[in-house]
C-alpha cells in the first residue's frame, strides 16, 4: 500500500503526541516513565514513514553527483536519529524528539506546498473546464447531441438559450447576445446576428442561434489560448539564471557552512561535541533551496493565468520581465487606435435627402467610403432608390440618373459650381484629416459627406493611463502628416511618424530604439509581423475569432488598446511579486542560517533543530502563499 | 587530541564535498529505442534523473517514460518549458510524455523547482 503524504504525515504527527507532551511538561520537572524508550519506537516509526523517502532520494542524487533539499533533510533527520541511538546505547541524552519534528515538519511543508502549487495551476485547469462535452449538431435535416470531438467543420450547431456555444463560427441564424467574458474577458454580453463570429466555450444569452462550426479542436480560440497559456506557465524568465546558478552550488555549500559551524563551536569555542552537532544539524535544516527554487516559476504560472482571465495572453517569462523596462510603446494606427474602418463623421446640407443621394448611388460599390456611407443611412433607415445610367469615373467618382435627375457623389470635380460657403465648412472638415465627399443633383452641390478612420472609443482612455504611468506614446502610421497629426490630437498621442510605408514599420521601430531605449509595438498581428518581431515587447491585438498567437509576446485577445494598459500592470505586479519572493527567500537563508549557526548566542537567540525545521518548511510554504496572493492584488482595470 | 582529529576528519568532508559535487563528473547518457517507426526512451527519477540526458532520433515518433520511484515532493513534477508540458508523476507509476522530433534541437526538463535537470536531444 502507498500512502500520500498527507496520510504520512498524520500518522506521523500522531506518533509525535507523546514527545509533544513531554516537551510541554518539561518546565514542570515531570518525566514520562521510559520516556526514551517510547521516543525510540515512536521516531523509529517516523523515521520510517517520513524519512526514508527522503533518505533513499538524496542517496540517488548523491551517487549522481547531485545535492538539494532531500541531502539536507536525509543528513538532519540522520545525524539526530542515529546519534541518539548511540546517545541512548552510552546512557547519555538522547535527540529522538528533533530528528522526528524535523521529518514531520518537512513532511507538512511539502505536502502543503505540493497543495498549493496544484492550486496555482488551476486556472489552466478552469480554462480547459470551459468546453462543453457535446454539441446539437445538424445530421440528417434533425438536431442530434454529438461529442464534441465528432464535431466536424461545416456542421451547423444549434444553441438554445442560455447554453455554451461549443465550438468557434459564424450564425447562420437567429439573433441573440452572448457573454464571452471567460474568453476575451469583456464584461458585457455582445450581440450576435447572421454573419457574426461566436467564440466556442461562450455563453448564449436569451436567443436562440445556429451557427456553422469554422474551428474546431485544436485550432478553436480556446484550444489555442490554453495551449499558449502552458507554455506562459512553464516558461522561464531571465531573472531565474541567478536562482539556476545559485540553486546549483547551494547545498554543498550549506554542508560546509554545517560542517565549519561545527568546528568552530566544537574546536575553537569549547562547546560539547553534543551542542556543536545541535547547532550544525539546525544550519542543516533551517537551509531551504526549495524557496529560491519555487520563488519565479509559482508567481509565473499564478500571474500569466490571472493575465488570461483578463483577455491577455502573456508568451512567456521573458516578455513578461521585458516590458517591466519598456519606456516607449508605439501604436500602429489603422484598426489598432483607429477602428480600421471608415464611417460617416459629418452631414452637411439636408442629411436625409444627401444620404439618399448618396447611398442609392454607393449602394452596388465595394468601395469603402462606399460602404462607410451605406452603412450610415442603413443605420437612420434611409432608403435607397432605384438608380438607372450609373456611370463610375475613374478618379472622380460615380454618376447615376436618379428620380429623373443626373446625381453625382465624390470630388468637386464632377459639380460645376460650388457655393463659397458650402467650399469653406469643406476646407473645414478637410483641415480635421476628414476626407470629403460632394453629393450633388444637377448641377447643384446639395451637400457634404465627411468621412473619417475614428478612434475607437476606449483608445483615448488607454493612452492617457499610458502615458500617466510615465510611457512615452508613439503612433507609425502610412497616413500622411495632417491626417496622423489630427488623429494623435484626438486621442493623445505624443509623437506621429507619418508617412511610412508598410515595410519600413520595423525600420520605425529601430530609430526608436537607437537611443539605447526599449519598445513595445502594438499592432494587428497580421500585417505588422515584422514590426511586432523587431519591437523589444510586440504586442499583437487580436479581434474575435482571429487572434494571431504566433505573432507577439503578448497577445491582445480583445481589439481594444485598454488590454495594453492591463498587459503592463499585470506584467509589473508579476514581476514585482517575483523580485518580492527572490529577495524573502534569500533574506531568509541569509539571516536563518547564522541564526541556527549560533552567531547570535551571545545575545540569546538560538534555535534548536526542530524549530529550525519548522522554519524551513514555513519559508517555502510562504513564498508559494506569496504567489497565489497574485491572484487578488489589484490590476488596473482600464 | 580528539578535537585534532574532528579538526582533520572535518577538512576532509569539506575538501570530499568540493570534489564530489563540484568536480567534473559525466553526465549519463543514453539513446532511444527505435521499433517499428516508434521510438521510446526510459528515464528513472529517483533522486535525479538518470539517464539525464537522453538522445531521440529525428523524424521518429518518440516517447520518453518517467518511472517515478522518488517519495518526496522534490521531484514530484517534470516541466518540459519550451513544450508547455509540467505533468505530475505521483498519479502513475510511469509517465509518457510525447516529444516532437520533426526538428533536430534540444528540450531541457527539469523537476518543478528547477533544482534537478535532463536534457532530450533530438538529432
Amino acid at each position: 500500500m502507498k500512502l500520500s503524504s498527507i496520510q504520512r504525515f498524520w500518522i506521523s504527527f500522531v506518533l509525535i503526541i507523546p514527545m509533544i507532551i513531554q516537551m510541554l511538561a518539561m518546565p514542570f520537572h515531570w518525566m514520562m516513565p521510559g520516556y526514551n524508550w517510547i521516543a525510540l519506537i515512536t521516531t523509529t516509526l517516523v523515521m520510517l514513514i517520513a524519512a526514508v523517502p527522503y533518505w533513499t532520494s538524496a542517496w540517488a542524487a548523491f551517487k549522481n553527483h547531485h545535492a538539494n533539499m532531500n541531502t539536507l533533510v536525509a543528513i538532519g533527520t540522520g545525524i539526530a536519529y542515529f546519534y541518539s541511538i548511540f546517545a541512548m546505547v552510552t546512557n547519555r541524552p538522547v535527540y529522538f524528539e528533533s530528528a522526528a519534528f524535523i521529518a514531520v515538519f518537512v513532511l507538512l511543508g511539502d505536502t502543503m506546498e505540493e497543495r498549493m502549487h496544484n492550486n496555482a495551476s488551476n486556472a489552466l485547469k478552469k480554462l480547459l473546464d470551459l468546453q462543453v462535452k457535446e454539441a446539437s449538431v445538424l445530421r440528417d435535416g434533425k438536431f442530434v447531441q454529438v461529442p464534441l470531438d465528432q464535431v466536424k467543420k461545416g456542421d451547423v450547431i444549434q444553441v438554445k438559450p442560455g447554453e455554451k456555444i461549443a465550438v468557434d463560427g459564424v450564425v447562420v441564424k437567429g439573433t441573440t447576445t452572448v457573454d464571452e467574458s471567460m474568453v476575451t474577458g469583456e464584461s458585457m454580453p455582445v450581440s450576435k446576428q447572421t454573419g457574426d463570429n461566436v467564440i466556442g466555450s461562450t455563453i448564449n444569452g436569451d436567443g436562440s442561434i445556429e451557427f456553422r462550426a469554422t474551428k474546431v479542436g485544436n485550432e478553436t480560440v480556446l484550444a489555442q489560448i490554453v495551449e499558449m497559456v502552458k507554455k506562459a506557465q512553464t516558461s522561464h524568465a531571465p531573472i531565474q539564471n541567478l536562482t539556476d546558478k545559485i540553486s546549483g552550488i547551494f547545498v554543498p555549500a550549506v554542508l560546509i557552512i554545517a560542517i565549519l559551524t561545527f568546528l568552530i563551536w566544537y574546536v575553537f569555542l569549547g562547546a560539547t561535541m553534543v551542542n556543536a552537532m545541535l547547532f550544525a544539524v539546525a544550519v542543516i535544516v533551517i537551509a531551504c533551496p526549495c524557496a529560491l527554487g519555487l520563488a519565479t516559476p509559482t508567481a509565473l504560472m499564478v500571474g500569466t493565468g490571472r493575465a488570461a482571465k483578463m483577455g491577455v495572453l502573456i508568451k512567456n517569462g521573458e516578455a513578461l520581465e521585458e516590458i517591466n523596462d519598456v519606456r516607449t510603446i508605439a501604436f500602429d494606427k489603422t484598426g489598432t487606435i483607429t477602428v480600421g474602418k471608415p464611417t460617416v463623421t459629418d452631414v452637411v446640407g439636408d442629411e436625409q435627402q444627401v444620404l439618399k443621394v448618396a447611398a442609392s448611388l454607393e449602394a452596388a460599390s465595394e468601395h469603402p467610403l462606399a460602404k462607410a456611407i451605406v452603412d450610415r443611412s442603413q443605420k437612420l433607415k434611409i432608403k435607397p432608390e432605384e438608380v438607372a445610367d450609373f456611370k463610375a469615373i475613374q478618379g472622380r467618382g460615380v454618376t447615376a440618373t436618379i428620380n429623373g435627375q443626373l446625381g453625382f457623389v465624390g470630388s468637386p470635380k464632377l459639380a460645376k459650381k460650388i457655393d463659397q460657403k458650402l467650399e469653406d465648412q469643406a476646407s473645414q472638415l478637410q483641415s480635421q484629416a476628414k476626407t470629403v465627399i460632394y453629393v450633388g443633383l444637377g448641377d447643384q452641390v446639395i451637400g457634404l459627406i465627411a468621412i473619417q478612420d475614428t478612434p475607437k472609443e476606449s483608445s483615448a482612455e488607454a493612452i492617457d493611463q499610458l502615458k500617466a504611468r510615465g510611457l512615452r506614446t508613439v503612433m507609425i502610421t502610412g497616413d500622411n502628416e495632417e491626417v496622423a497629426q489630427a488623429i494623435a490630437k484626438q486621442v493623445g498621442i505624443d509623437d506621429v511618424i507619418a508617412g511610412v510605408m508598410p515595410n519600413q514599420k520595423s525600420a520605425a521601430i529601430e530609430s526608436l530604439q537607437k537611443d539605447g531605449q526599449k519598445v513595445a509595438f502594438v499592432g494587428d498581428g497580421i500585417n505588422d509581423a515584422p514590426a511586432l518581431t523587431m519591437a523589444d515587447v510586440g504586442i499583437a491585438m487580436g479581434s474575435g475569432t482571429d487572434i494571431a498567437i504566433e505573432s507577439g509576446d503578448i497577445v491582445l485577445i480583445q481589439n481594444d488598446l485598454r488590454g495594453v494598459v492591463r498587459a503592463l500592470s499585470i506584467s509589473q505586479k508579476t514581476f514585482s511579486r517575483i523580485k518580492l519572493n527572490l529577495f524573502w527567500a534569500l533574506i531568509y537563508n541569509v539571516i536563518g542560517i547564522p541564526i541556527a549557526a549560533g552567531v547570535f548566542v551571545a545575545v540569546g537567540l538560538s534555535l534548536s533543530p526542530e524549530f529550525a525545521a519548522l522554519a524551513m518548511a514555513f519559508s517555502s510554504v510562504s513564498v508559494v502563499t506569496s504567489s497565489l496572493l497574485l491572484n487578488w492584488t489589484k490590476v488596473a482595470d482600464a | 587530541m580528539v578535537k585534532i582529529i574532528a579538526l582533520i576528519v572535518a577538512i576532509a568532508l569539506i575538501v570530499g564535498i568540493i570534489w564530489w559535487f563540484f568536480g567534473k563528473h559525466t553526465e549519463s547518457s543514453a539513446k532511444a529505442q527505435v521499433n517499428n517507426q516508434q521510438q521510446t526512451a526510459n528515464i528513472v527519477v529517483h533522486g535525479g534523473y538518470s539517464p539525464e540526458r537522453v538522445v531521440l532520433k529525428k523524424g521518429v515518433p518518440a516517447t520518453v517514460n518517467f518511472e517515478m520511484k522518488d517519495g518526496t515532493a522534490c521531484l514530484s513534477h517534470v516541466v518540459f518549458d519550451k513544450l508547455g508540458v509540467d505533468k505530475d508523476l505521483t498519479k502513475q507509476k510511469v509517465t509518457s510524455i510525447n516529444i516532437p522530433t520533426d526538428k533536430a534541437g534540444e528540450y531541457n526538463f527539469a523537476c518543478g523547482m528547477d533544482m534537478f535537470h535532463g536534457k532530450v536531444v533530438v538529432k
